[in-house]
């Protein structure tokens, strides 16, 4: 079985059992060359563990993860990451010690085997891409920061910079926008716009006013099963996805 | 920001200066100085694993002792003829050399062991835990069963290790005769220039990627994995490269103090080293030779006075760093240069 | 295999003793993430405390009298260490390393200053003499009472954890500390009562060792880093993961003195807790958990 030449993501039937509590229970999701996917679902429905999964965080019971028709479920999350998979986490996470532009220079180091560490300084071929980023992220002024002193909003510029940094053809974002106010969310959803087409994205969030502006399809997930799929508009006009989000029993 | 050139300097300075030591003081403190010089090696390794990549090894003591026993079994069979055993193996009832000695016989490999020994065991035992993503205080605990582990083992097997007492009365040194008035300068020089190498090795390797790796693997480990770097190498080559450090002092060490023994490599000895580093500052190397040196001096000076004094005053000195200066006097001075440049 | 049978009777009461010294840790690294490295005195404190009361209490049955004032005085003291230091170095787990060890320093100095470095003798009762014959074997009572009191000590523990209000607050902090708060738990006081509940269970430990030899400074030493030990393999903060993981340690180092001595039996201790972590990372006891630790 060879999958279409232009689809970059299969999650297959996939359980996670966390001792006996399905966090993800024959769950599938495709995903498109260049796509930008947005997953939405109640608190508990199983999303970050969905992208625990395609990293390789946490292994399924049951079920396979395809990455350009290969299974990937098995492989050690640093072989994942070299494929071509970059996560950004929903807990800001940048290297606080380290300056803005080391932050993005770890994630843009395209050789990363570690006996290519002892040398100094950055490979022109990388610092070019990092100032690419600086300005892209908007934190040109401030590379040479500590990124434990950046502002709320800026930190998570810089690891969605960081996740971009990495070439990676698949971004997987947890949350970028929490934690912002509406301007900051809405320069996060031009920014994310922006890499639709270089990048495929899927998108984790439950702000619905900033999942409009991505205006991408959507796929709805709920106690660890797919539940529906469709644009933004078939999302809010449909029933089940209406009632899990009230919390009633079906 | 680690600032290359100025680390070379300094410490090519402070190495310049200290070099006229030994025609200022006395043949004991100028051996008190050498010694303590050579403890500062294993400081470097401390603030290399400790303060640059998080890592807090209870055990460094057995890297130390790897480093002295080598040379010590050196210096043992170096005076022997063709088919003798040391004094103490003949107090053993031994008649032949264990297999496992012959090789130290030859001095190159003794220097290479010195190194390697420490390098490679440091190297597996860091490559089975990190490798396992163990880490933390579990790696701490583990060293330190290391430690006590090693200790006993050298004391249990008295006739191939000297036992408790372990290997002293060493006459000769590839060559230099250990009695000879000439002895004592000469290994100090030799410590001397062994530290300052170590010094700019060390402030060369957190200056590189790797040092800039190494911090971004202590601030977070997981999210260097995910951006697809190997994160347990950095932490295995830093602990390593530590081992090294603490094998060579401890050679070191042992020419100053004409003895090494399961009493310097322990629970507690290894655990003292800690508190050198963090006294002087976990990420400043100058700090940690100067940590090293203010607290081996002032053991020395509170032990000779008062013995009961020293427990109590190093267990507080522990507990008032750690809460209220985590940065060392390091911290403090670079503060107070702050101040000064407001 | 009389040989055999009675080393691995050894193994359980060696492994009574991992346990009652390595509960409290576990209990402690759990909830806090912290190892106190002066547990190790805690033991110390009970095995002191046991001998003065003897001094003091007349009668055959005051080793009874012994095993609550070994307990409440840990307790207290555990408390106070809680208060003064644990608590100021919470998030730092590394630093609480180092703090905790110059407490422990101070305390053994403090010991010798005391009671002399020689160590103080505690003889059992009467009662605790002899032994029981089983298959051949020679049971001796005390290693009986320690395997008892063990036993004890876990049925409490796991009756305050699973019926008692406070019992409840834990394994709401345990699972998951900022949802507890949130939920107008005092985690703090959680953290505390854990704490000192856990230095307590040392100090019966310490009893327990004054039995078999005597009360030195540094009595604690000697099998507070096989509990460490205990902990690595247990898995965090499960109280199954740690019964098993002393049971385990206990009989794999009584079992390897049939072959050599003591001081490679201990090396061997380690090597097999190494080659453990390679095959289950997580523990004998894996609590797969969500939470994040990026």
């Amino acid at each position: 079985m060879s999958p279409l030449p232009d689809r970059l993501l299969e999650v297959d039937g996939v359980t996670v059992d966390y001792d006996g509590f399905k966090a993800l229970d024959g769950f599938s999701l495709t995903l498109d060359a260049g796509e930008i996917r947005v997953v939405i679902g109640p608190n508990g429905a199983g999303k970050s563990t969905l992208c625990d999964t395609i990293i390789g965080r946490v292994r399924p019971s049951a079920g396979r993860v395809l990455f350009r028709g290969q299974d990937i479920s098995k492989l050690p999350e640093h072989r994942i990451a070299g494929l071509g998979i970059c996560r950004k986490f929903q807990a800001p996470g940048v290297l606080a010690s380290l300056s803005v532009a080391d932050n993005l220079g770890i994630a843009a180091a395209i050789d990363k085997r570690w006996w290519r560490s002892f040398g100094f300084g950055t490979p022109p071929a990388e610092a070019e891409r990092i100032a690419v980023i600086l300005e892209r992220i908007g934190l040109a002024g401030r590379r040479d920061v500590l990124a434990g002193t950046l502002a709320h909003g800026e930190k998570q510029w810089l690891e969605i910079g960081m996740v971009v940094a990495t070439e990676a053809e698949l971004l997987l974002l947890d949350e970028p926008t929490a934690g912002m106010g509406p301007a900051e969310t809405t320069r996060t959803a031009e920014l994310i716009r922006s890499l639709a087409g270089d990048h495929s994205i899927i998108v984790i969030d439950h702000d619905m006013a900033f999942v409009e502006q991505l205006a991408a399809r959507v796929t709805v997930m709920h106690q660890g099963q797919f539940l529906m799929q469709g644009s933004i508009a078939e999302v809010r006009a449909d029933a089940r996805v209406a009632e899990v989000y009230l919390g009633r029993a079906k | 920001m680690f600032r290359l050139k100025r680390q070379f300097v300094v410490a090519a300075g402070v190495a310049g200066v200290a070099a006229f030591a030994p025609f200022v003081l006395g043949g004991y403190d100028l051996n008190l100085l050498a010694r303590f010089l050579a403890l500062s090696l294993l400081a470097l390794g401390i603030v290399l694993t400790w303060g640059h990549g998080g890592i807090l090894s209870l055990g460094q003591g057995v890297f130390f002792g790897l480093g002295g026993y080598a040379l010590a079994m050196h210096m043992k069979l170096t005076p022997l003829a063709p088919g003798e055993v040391p004094d103490f193996m003949m107090l053993g009832g031994l008649e032949a050399l264990p297999a496992w000695w012959v090789p130290f016989g030859n001095p190159g490999f003794a220097l290479l062991a010195v190194v390697l020994v420490p390098g490679i065991v440091a190297a597996l035992f860091a490559w089975s835990v990190f490798g396992r993503r163990v880490g933390g205080t579990y790696f701490a605990l583990i060293t330190q069963a290391l430690a006590l582990a090693f200790a006993t083992l050298l004391v249990s097997a008295q006739e191939t290790t000297g036992g408790f007492n372990g290997l002293t009365d060493f006459q000769v040194v590839l060559g230099l005769d250990l009695n000879g008035a000439e002895a004592g300068r000469t290994l100090y020089w030799v410590t001397l220039l062994v530290l300052a190498l170590g010094w700019a090795g060390v402030a060369a390797l957190l200056a590189s990627r790797f040092g800039t790796m190494l911090r971004a693997v202590r601030d977070g480990e997981n999210r260097v994995r995910f951006l697809g770097h190997d994160a347990a190498a950095y932490k295995i080559i830093a602990f390593a490269v530590a081992a090294m450090l603490a094998g060579a002092a401890g050679a070191l060490f042992t020419l100053h103090a004409g003895v090494i023994s399961p009493a310097m490599v322990g629970v507690v000895p290894s655990i003292e080293m800690v508190i050198w580093v963090a006294i002087g500052g976990r990420t400043s190397l100058a700090g940690a030779i100067a940590g090293t040196l203010a607290v081996n001096f002032a053991r020395d000076a509170i032990s000779s006075a008062f013995p009961d004094l020293r427990p109590y005053a190093l267990g507080l000195l522990f507990i008032l760093v750690v809460t209220l200066l985590p940065g060392g006097l390091a911290e403090l001075l670079a503060a107070r240069f702050r101040k000064v440049a407001r | 295999m009389e040989l055999l049978l009675g080393q691995v009777f050894n193994g359980f009461s060696v492994a009574s003793l991992y346990l009652l010294a390595a509960l409290g840790l576990a209990l402690s690294f759990g909830l806090m993430r912290v190892i106190n490295m002066a547990h190790g005195e805690m033991l110390m404190i009970g095995g002191y405390l046991a001998y003065l009361t003897l001094q003091v209490v007349p009668g055959p049955w005051r080793l009874v009298a012994a095993l609550p004032v070994a307990f409440v005085g840990a307790a207290l003291f555990g408390a106070l260490i809680h208060v003064v230091l644990i608590r100021r170095l919470s998030a730092r787990p590394l630093d609480t390393l180092l703090a905790t060890w110059g407490l422990s320093l101070i305390l053994q100095q403090g010991a010798r200053s005391l009671f002399g470095a020689i160590g103080v003798e505690v003889t059992a009762p009467a009662w605790l003499d002899g032994g029981i014959s089983v298959l051949g074997i020679e049971l001796p009572a005390v290693r009986l009472f320690i395997i008892g009191v063990a036993i004890a000590v876990l049925a409490g523990l796991a009756l305050l954890l699973s019926r008692t209000r406070i019992g409840l607050l834990v394994r709401a902090v345990n699972q998951d500390r900022m949802m507890a708060a949130a939920t107008g738990i005092d985690a703090g006081r959680v953290d505390l009562v854990v704490f000192a509940l856990g230095t307590g269970i040392a100090g019966l430990a310490g009893v327990m060792l004054a039995l078999l030899g005597p009360v030195t400074p540094t009595v604690g030493q000697s099998y507070i880093v096989p509990a460490f030990l205990v902990v690595v393999m247990g898995g965090l903060g499960s109280i199954r993961g740690t019964v098993a993981a002393a049971v385990i340690l206990g009989l794999v180092g009584s079992l390897a003195q049939i072959s050599v001595d003591a001081s490679v039996a201990q090396v061997l201790m380690l090597v097999f807790v190494i080659l453990f972590i390679q095959i289950r990372p997580e523990g004998v006891v894996a609590n797969k958990s969500r939470a994040l630790d990026v």
